[in-house]
């Protein structure tokens, strides 16, 4: 088939817009360089949406207009407004706005082909992939939203049969699919899909408690670029295909490197119920043995820190949800002038998406030199003098390490049980999202500062100040 | 299948080693800023829904592609702005702290 002149230059346009794509991936290998892979691969997109508009089928441009004004001034001022606390909640819900346009526009243009001629073979199957992950994708994004805004309780949500619903609803999408790749649907079978695929969607995430997000937050970045490269099929538009398979690469390369952090595979993320069984598992942990904990003041820990020759800060959720990343590095800075050496432990599930921690640390403007991953840190526990463990609990449980019957048995931890010190800022006694008592606690090196993370922060620089 | 198809095959298959190669060597420091960057190219498939939208010819797909485009540009504006954001703080250097 030979083109003519205006869809020649769209060709062009497209190639040049995926060279620019992997360009700017490319340069987030690098944190020197990651700003301007973001432009790069924006200059990609824009301009593969640019050349789109000549694209002869588009007949009408004031609705196009209107919709993308309306929708990117929603985009543009809730981006330049969200709290970087909030950028988990964010992430997730742009991830569902992409997931939404796939399963619309997979939909769509198949109720527009098949006006002219059935739709079967290889085309319904894109169809029907392209719209049930994009909706799977929007639902279960629009519900991990609002666990994270805490819209919903990010306590597991359970009902009995929950796994064999679901099933079931998984085997209606594809039986129906079935009937429209080979034939027998009827003009309602796209919607039913469409429906069921919603439902689903949002039934998977509602079980999945807080602490398994970052392995949620990056299978539905997959489902999603999964979803528009099909999309892509569907309207035979390569730059689509593309684009959406690139992101559907980085979304599975980073839900496997959760998965493995959590020693979890994604089954059982997705259907293990993670918190029901841990509470009756630590609940029978607890019963045991009557365990103490001892408490420690602002001022006993400001003294130990100043002393301290090495001092390792964990960060996890409560340090995010107590806003209190500023305050971190204000000790950090305070530490630092006394000589202390101060490093940053980050866990890769700590936080509730991946590399959450670093985003946060980086806000507070902590130089990403201190900040080291949990593989390159454990081995320095050993001559590490004070452990400051902010806001973290199951990344460093030792009882992944130490009791067969833990329910996060298996999963690498950061061992700051093998530091000289260690110091635990906690709100109260509460447990973690899974409700695992923390065996941490209970240790004889081990000292709790109860109150909110930030408060505590701030009163360590104050007591630091006079000793 | 049409031979359309089957080259988008080819691409589909292509992209998954060129997307492997070129994400793996993102540092985990970088793992957020990933994340959003590639939400934001996902956002691409407004394209999808400006050619719906562009050819509707039925109230139904007026609407579905009306709803479309206004999710998929949300979708690609703030992804970008809400990276780029997120990369500056990234991109001080450890010597310019104060």
């Amino acid at each position: 088939m030979i083109l003519d002149t205006r869809a020649n230059i769209i060709a062009v346009a497209y190639i040049v817009a995926a060279v620019l794509l992997i360009f700017g991936l490319r340069k987030l290998s690098s944190p020197a360089t990651a700003r301007s892979g973001n432009m790069l691969a924006a200059a990609g997109v824009f301009l593969a949406l640019a050349i789109t508009l000549l694209d002869r089928s588009i007949v009408t441009y004031w609705e196009l207009a209107l919709g993308i004004v309306i929708g990117g001034a929603i985009g543009i001022v809730a981006a330049r407004k969200v709290q970087m606390t909030a950028m988990p909640q964010m992430v997730g819900l742009l991830n569902g706005l992409g997931g939404g346009t796939a399963a619309l526009v997979s939909l769509s243009e198949y109720l527009r082909l098949s006006m002219a001629a059935p739709v079967r073979g290889g085309e319904a199957v894109s169809v029907v992939l392209g719209t049930a992950i994009g909706s799977v994708s929007f639902t279960g994004s629009v519900v991990a939203f609002a666990k994270l805004q805490e819209l919903l309780s990010s306590k597991p949500f359970q009902f009995p049969l929950q796994r064999a619903f679901n099933g079931l609803l998984l085997l209606v999408i594809l039986a129906l699919g079935a009937t429209m790749v080979v034939g027998g649907d009827t003009a309602t079978t796209p919607w039913i899909v469409f429906a069921v695929a919603l439902a689903l969607g949002a039934l998977l995430v509602l079980p999945i408690g807080g602490g398994d997000m970052p392995v949620v937050i990056a299978t539905l970045n997959a489902l999603t670029g999964i979803a528009a490269a099909f999309t892509g099929l569907v309207l035979h538009n390569q730059i689509l295909v593309v684009a959406g398979i690139l992101v559907g690469a980085s979304g599975t390369l980073l839900t496997l490197l959760m998965g493995k952090a959590m020693n979890r595979s994604l089954g059982n993320v997705f259907f293990g119920a993670f918190g029901a069984t841990a509470t009756a598992a630590g609940g029978a942990a607890a019963g045991g043995v009557a365990k103490t904990v001892r408490q420690t003041s602002a001022e006993d820990t400001a003294i130990a820190l100043a002393y301290a020759r090495k001092v390792v800060i964990v960060p996890g959720y409560g340090l995010a949800v107590a806003e209190g990343q500023h305050a971190v590095r204000e000790l950090a800075q305070e530490l630092e002038k006394r000589g202390v050496d101060v490093k940053f432990a980050i866990h890769p599930v700590a936080g509730r998406m991946p590399g959450h921690m670093n985003v946060l640390l980086a806000e507070a403007n902590i130089p990403y030199d201190e900040l080291v991953e949990m593989d390159q840190i454990n081995g320095d526990f050993d001559s590490t003098d004070v452990v400051l463990v902010v806001g973290a609990n199951d990344v460093v449980n030792p009882a992944a390490r130490e009791d067969p019957a833990s329910p996060i048995y298996g999963m690498p931890i950061l061992d700051v049980d093998k530091a000289r010190n260690v110091i635990v800022l906690k709100r109260s006694m509460g447990t973690g999202f899974a409700g695992i008592d923390n065996a941490l606690f209970y240790r004889d090196r081990t000292r709790m500062l109860f109150g909110d993370a930030k408060k505590s922060l701030t009163s360590l620089v104050e007591a630091l100040k006079t000793v | 299948m049409t031979r359309e198809l089957v080259l988008s095959i080819y691409v589909v298959i292509l992209a998954v080693f060129t997307g492997y190669e070129v994400i793996s060597r993102v540092p985990s420091i970088l793992h957020t800023p990933l994340m959003s960057a590639t939400n934001a190219i996902h956002g691409i498939v407004l394209l999808g829904a400006m050619l719906v939208l562009g050819a509707a010819d039925t109230p139904v797909l007026h609407v579905l592609g009306f709803i479309a485009v206004v999710l998929g540009a949300a979708n690609v504006f703030g992804g970008f702005v809400v990276t780029d954001r997120m990369l500056e703080m990234f991109k001080k250097k450890p010597e310019a702290r104060k």
